[in-house]
């Protein structure tokens, strides 16, 4: 009677429970082997793609990423490049704030200090200059994302929806500007600003010979930011009011935390932070202003933020993956052989990227398959 | 041959991790009677009827329909027995309207018009009020109710389960529904009704089934019981539990609350006319069925929770300053050396940050102090080691995350932090809900030490046994008003069930009545 | 006088609806995506790859000698379904059953979709080793432009109604049918009910997951359309120009408050004001900007969204909001 009672039950064969915690190497073991199943995938698409050894193809990657030096420095400063914004955006989403409009706050920051750049050479004294450059970049890119941040904080309006947009505004007024400031009207390109005095510019580190000169500040400053967003998030009581506000608005309350004024604050740090990046574009990498300046930055660094799990140091691991593979697939696809188009990378770090989100599941979840039952119940 | 029952429960078990929610219970209901549930909070009465409407399986044990043994393992099969459930949380999608919520998840034909009809129908034939058309979140807490019953009904269900129907009702919504319940009797159906009060008992059903920590007690005819008799079913023997209790010395008023009235969101009162002193030096408890305005109370003395009217005074042990703690925020509060603290009952979701360590939990609120931007850790990890170490809580470190602890050692790291900032107000809201029972025995030593150091506390319990063995005065709270307070030594678990029963129907109708003039 | 105004506004309108037609599709879809609890911020790579699937289609069906004009039509359109089927898979897959966070999975699928478009946007020749100079589907896409050869001689109500490509009516009908069965059927209300509450969908017995799934493919499929139809619009690929389409149609779904047919208001609105620069002068309207402002009335659709979600949050208005359980993923036993 009971045991045909029991078969009715229809007993799925596994069930999905959430898991309470992973030791570490289980979480790392379970990310490299995404990221290996992920470039068997990459191999075979390639394969199927352009009939080319698979094997030839990593070869060309990793001498494409790391295969001589200023490939090397390259990678680095673009490494520096994405962290950065990662470690902006940070902010917000430790906040549970999801500021996708990291693009326009960089965008509004470089184009702030090519406005100086363009504008206040010999008006203004050097140092002067790059205070004012960093200040307006800062200023541009907060105030970009305090437009948003004070519509959550008070309105409770979308966040994601909100700086999206905020995104092609600033996109089109960079393109306005582009086309405004463009040497010979109507071509759409400012060219190098200052070539010449080099006002504004980032200053060289080393001298002639080193291959690094052009990159070692805008990494150094990179690196300075890393350790100061570690610290204000793990030491500082604003970081400490952040988590609590991000993990409970109910505690905030409970001890009396100002919930306003701290998503107020910390957007537009985070703003301030894109901004930054944008003068590093401008001032440090390209000494102009263009409409694609950004680089997808803005949104690659939410993924790469996001598989830190916030962690500002494990963010410098995940940017350097990123870039590595993106530099990588360009040196692939540009190789004689394959001569291939530069957005083959695009699909290379897509799939790789999707299987590491993927990947997640299996850190979070646990599959449990059912034990079958003995005959008695 | 007696009539083979509508419902019948044979041996049912259910356990959760170690703790056994319904142990071995059996019991029936015939058709076209009025069971009531009778039990206190977590004597099991929730969960016995999940189990009979899909939510959980139990453990062990059959369930027969009308003689035929089933099985349901989703409410879709319980719908398919014919049985129906309205649960205390409304499962409703508040963006649409009644009519469309009443037929979601159904097959066939899709035809709201003719829905509508039907729920007008089914409306009209047992006495309902509802607008099919009105969209949920427009609705008040009994149109809701409404909603969830007629959605029941529409699937033709014959066994009506109703968890605490009348919780969330005014007096005239309440005899509107037993009126409803009384017609759905005469057409035969079965009803359910989980309750613990006992007015309500008597005046509805036909027959009560006791329940009492999980096991099933007796069933008893309406007719020949009376409250005394289902309160001693109810509350059972006397347990003695031996907690400590010394006589408070030198016990002043430290906290004053006189005629506080707190309304929700939806401006219906939650507290009225609520004064009360606690005293320095006693532990003041605070009995009351769950959600009768426990936790507004102790929100608004935190400043939680906003006060429209009354006031809350509080007299400085040293100065014996008055200051008014009303619409002050916790911060002003604290500012004003009001050494105030709460261990309320959301423990992760308020009173910690789950996925914090227990160091950093420790810094929740003195994180502010000094004038530096950087955090101290050092003193909030010594504080965190001196915690683990003194009331022996169970962690790997004190660097795990809070959310990995048991919920007796998560209640340790609460209490060991609120009364670490050497408070002169403690209150604690069901402080040993779910605790084993060495960690509820630590607490009330806590309680009792802080106690002798002089502090105001107030302890919102829920088992009688506890609270008459702890407090020196426990405080009676039903409704949102306060039934009466009784002194802690003197009373007995029948009193105080009784209190907390009493019906202040009517002279809240009279209040309404008032206002509306 | 009336007839000169007149001919305007039909200039104006038609070419408005023309402009705004890929932005209904992929608004449409992202719309049923929405409506299931779903941010899809994949959408544009969606597009992008359901462009790009029609180009290729067309592209070697145009190498045929002699193009059966159905075929010329259906095998196109067939690959823009399979291809944006494939994106919404690999969503559904990551999101609903994988549970990933949805934002992240939404970008990580525009940059791949874009770069999918783009790559073989430009390398399909070299791939394929096939001796034409450049991607054009001429052929395939005056097919698809072509109208109803009698609307012109109706006048100006031919030309309001009758003179677009059937794509247009497509894009309409479908954006129709969704309103539809959103708001009319039982399918609509489950999955209404699912994007609006997934736990109490869940207990009255609707497969919560199955809804996901079919609304986010489904709505690729329609998205893939659009993009489609813009690769049409221009003769073949171009790059990168299929993204800002695709931000506009999530602004248009913000815009149009989750309901499809107000989409096709806004998408005429939005296709108008994308273009209004360019239709100053068919406006009658004798205002000269200088150089560049174009780039300047290419913000006012995203500052018309901003202004739509800042009025609708500070209304609260329970209809206008988006749906509850918007980018949080439903785990049963999350209870």
């Amino acid at each position: 009677m009971t045991g045909e009672k029991t078969k009715k039950i229809r007993d799925p064969l596994f069930h999905i429970i959430k898991r309470g915690s992973i030791v570490w190497w289980k979480s790392a073991l379970i990310r490299v082997s995404a990221v290996l199943i992920a470039l068997i995938v990459v191999a075979i698409i390639t394969l199927l793609i352009t009939g080319q050894n698979p094997f030839e193809m990593y070869k060309a990657m990793v001498d494409g990423a790391i295969g001589n030096e200023l490939r090397i420095w390259n990678l680095l400063q673009d490494t520096a490049l994405l962290l950065v914004v990662g470690l902006a955006l940070t902010l917000s989403f430790k906040m549970r704030f999801w500021n996708i409009g990291g693009q326009g706050q960089i965008i509004m920051g470089a184009v702030a200090a090519t406005a100086c750049m363009k504008f206040l050479p010999g008006k203004v004294p050097d140092f002067a200059l790059y205070l004012i450059m960093i200040a307006s970049a800062l200023i541009a890119g907060g105030l970009w994302a305090l437009i948003p941040g004070i519509f959550k904080a008070f309105l409770n309006t979308n966040e994601t929806l909100f700086t999206l947009m905020m995104n092609y505004i600033a996109l089109n007024f960079a393109a306005f500007l582009t086309f405004r400031w463009s040497k010979n009207s109507g071509n759409n390109v400012i060219g190098i600003i200052n070539r010449k005095s080099h006002a504004g510019w980032f200053p060289e580190i080393g001298g002639s010979g080193f291959v690094g000169r052009n990159f070692l500040l805008n990494i150094l400053i990179v690196f300075v930011i890393m350790l100061i967003v570690f610290v204000y998030l793990k030491y500082s009581k604003h970081g400490y009011e952040i988590s609590v506000v991000g993990e409970s608005e109910k505690t905030a309350r409970y001890i009396g935390i100002n919930v306003k004024k701290v998503i107020i604050r910390t957007v537009v740090i985070s703003g301030a932070i894109c901004g930054l990046a944008g003068l590093i574009l401008v001032s440090g990498v390209h000494h102009t202003l263009t409409t694609d300046i950004e680089g997808g930055r803005g949104f690659t660094a939410i993924i790469v933020s996001w598989m830190a799990h916030f962690n500002p140091l494990y963010m410098a691991l995940t940017s350097f993956l990123i870039v590595f593979l993106e530099k990588g697939a360009i040196q692939v696809a540009s190789s004689p052989a394959l001569n291939l188009d530069d957005n083959f990378a695009n699909i290379v770090t897509g799939i790789i990227i999707l299987f590491i989100i993927g990947c997640e599941f299996f850190i979070n979840y646990k599959i449990v398959f059912r034990k079958r039952k003995g005959g008695v119940s | 041959m007696e009539q083979i029952p509508a419902l019948e429960l044979k041996n049912i078990t259910k356990t959760f991790g170690s703790i056994v929610a319904n142990k071995d219970v059996s019991l029936c209901a015939e058709k076209g009677e009025i069971l009531a549930i009778l039990g206190e909070n977590g004597s099991g009465k929730t969960t016995l009827m999940n189990m009979i409407s899909g939510i959980y399986y139990p453990d062990a044990g059959q369930i027969f329909i009308n003689g035929k043994e089933v099985v349901i393992t989703s409410p879709k099969d319980a719908f398919d027995n014919g049985i129906g459930m309205i649960h205390q949380h409304f499962k409703l999608v508040d963006v649409l309207t009644a009519a469309e919520n009443i037929v979601l998840g159904l097959k066939g034909r899709f035809n709201l018009k003719s829905a509508v009809k039907e729920v007008s129908s089914i409306a009209k034939k047992y006495g309902f009020e509802i607008d099919p058309m009105k969209k949920i979140y427009e609705m008040s807490v009994s149109e809701k109710q409404t909603v969830e019953i007629i959605k029941v009904l529409y699937r033709n269900a014959n066994i009506l389960i109703l968890d605490e129907p009348t919780a969330v009702l005014t007096p005239q919504e309440t005899s509107k529904l037993f009126d409803v319940l009384r017609r759905m009797k005469d057409e035969g159906k079965t009803i359910i009704i989980i309750t613990h009060k006992l007015h309500e008992v008597l005046s509805l059903s036909d027959r009560v089934a006791v329940l009492r920590k999980g096991e099933y007690i007796c069933t008893i005819q309406t007719s020949e019981a009376d409250e005394s008799i289902l309160t001693e079913a109810m509350v059972g023997k006397k347990v003695s539990l031996n907690i400590e209790r010394v006589q408070p010395k030198d016990p002043v008023d430290r906290l004053i609350v006189k005629d506080l009235q707190c309304l929700n969101r939806e401006g219906v009162p939650v507290l009225q006319d609520v004064s009360f002193s606690a005293k320095a030096g006693e532990i003041l408890g605070i009995a009351g069925i769950a959600g009768s305005g426990q936790r507004e109370l102790l929100e608004a003395i935190a400043g939680l929770q906003h006060i429209s009217s009354g006031n809350i005074t509080y007299i400085d042990p040293k100065t014996d300053k008055q200051e008014n703690l009303r619409d002050k925020t916790p911060v002003q509060i604290r500012q004003l050396g009001v050494r105030l603290s709460f261990v309320p009952e959301d423990r992760l979701g308020m009173g910690l940050v789950g996925n914090m360590d227990i160091v950093d939990n420790m810094m929740l609120r003195s994180y502010g102090k000094g004038k530096s931007v950087f955090l101290k850790r050092k003193e909030p990890r010594d504080l965190a080691n001196e915690i683990i170490s003194s009331l022996e809580v169970v962690t790997p470190s004190a660097s795990t995350p809070v959310r990995r602890l048991s919920g007796g050692n998560v209640q340790k790291v609460l209490v060991g932090r609120e009364i670490a900032s050497t408070p002169t107000v403690l209150m604690a809201a069901y402080p040993v809900r779910g605790l084993d029972i060495n960690s509820s025995y630590m607490i009330y030593s806590l309680l009792n030490q802080q106690k002798a150091n002089g502090v105001a506390v107030i302890f919102v319990g829920e088992d009688l046994d506890v609270l008459v063995e702890l407090c020196d005065r426990i405080m009676v709270i039903g409704s949102g008003r306060i039934a009466g307070i009784v002194d802690g030594r003197k009373a007995t678990k029948e009193q105080i069930g009784l209190l907390m029963t009493k019906n202040f129907k009517e002279p809240a109708e009279d209040d309404r009545t008032e206002d509306t003039n | 006088m009336f007839e000169a105004f007149l001919s305007k506004f039909v200039y104006v309108l038609t070419s408005s609806i023309n402009n705004g037609m890929p932005v209904l599709f992929g608004a449409t879809g992202e719309i049923l995506t929405e409506k299931s609890g779903h941010l899809n911020l994949g959408i544009p790579g969606v597009m992008a790859v359901g462009g790009i699937s029609g180009v290729i289609a067309a592209f070697f069906y145009g190498q045929v000698p002699e193009m059966n004009p159905f075929l010329t039509i259906i095998i196109p359109m067939l690959a823009c379904l399979i291809g944006s089927l494939v994106m919404g898979l690999i969503y559904c897959f990551l999101t609903v059953t994988l549970r990933a966070n949805q934002n992240v999975t939404g970008l990580a699928l525009t940059t791949f979709g874009i770069g999918i478009g783009n790559f073989f946007g430009a390398s399909i020749i070299k791939i394929t080793h096939v001796d034409i100079p450049s991607v054009r589907i001429d052929a395939t896409s005056k097919l698809f432009k072509s109208t109803l050869p009698f609307a012109s001689k109706l006048g100006w109500f031919g030309e309001i109604f009758l003179s677009y490509r059937f794509l247009v009516y497509l894009g309409l009908i479908i954006a129709f049918i969704a309103s539809f069965i959103l708001f009319k059927t039982r399918i609509g209300l489950h999955l209404r009910a699912v994007g609006e509450n997934p736990a109490t969908a869940d207990a009255a017995g609707i497969n919560v997951n199955k809804y996901k799934y079919f609304a986010t493919c489904i709505g690729s499929m329609i998205a893939g359309l659009g993009g489609f139809f813009y690769c049409i619009d221009k003769n073949g690929w171009s790059n990168d120009t299929i993204e800002p389409l695709g931000w506009i149609a999530i602004a248009l779904v913000i815009f149009a408050i989750w309901k499809p047919h107000m989409a096709v208001v806004g998408a005429i609105l939005f296709g108008l004001l994308l273009n209004l620069y360019d239709l100053i002068p068919a406006l009658g309207l004798n205002i000269k900007f200088p150089q560049g402002y174009d780039k300047l009335f290419k913000m006012i659709p995203y500052i018309v969204t901003i202004i739509v979600l800042i009025i609708t949050s500070a209304r609260k208005k329970r209809e206008y909001q988006p749906p509850s359980h918007l980018g949080l993923s439903y785990f049963r036993e999350d209870r």
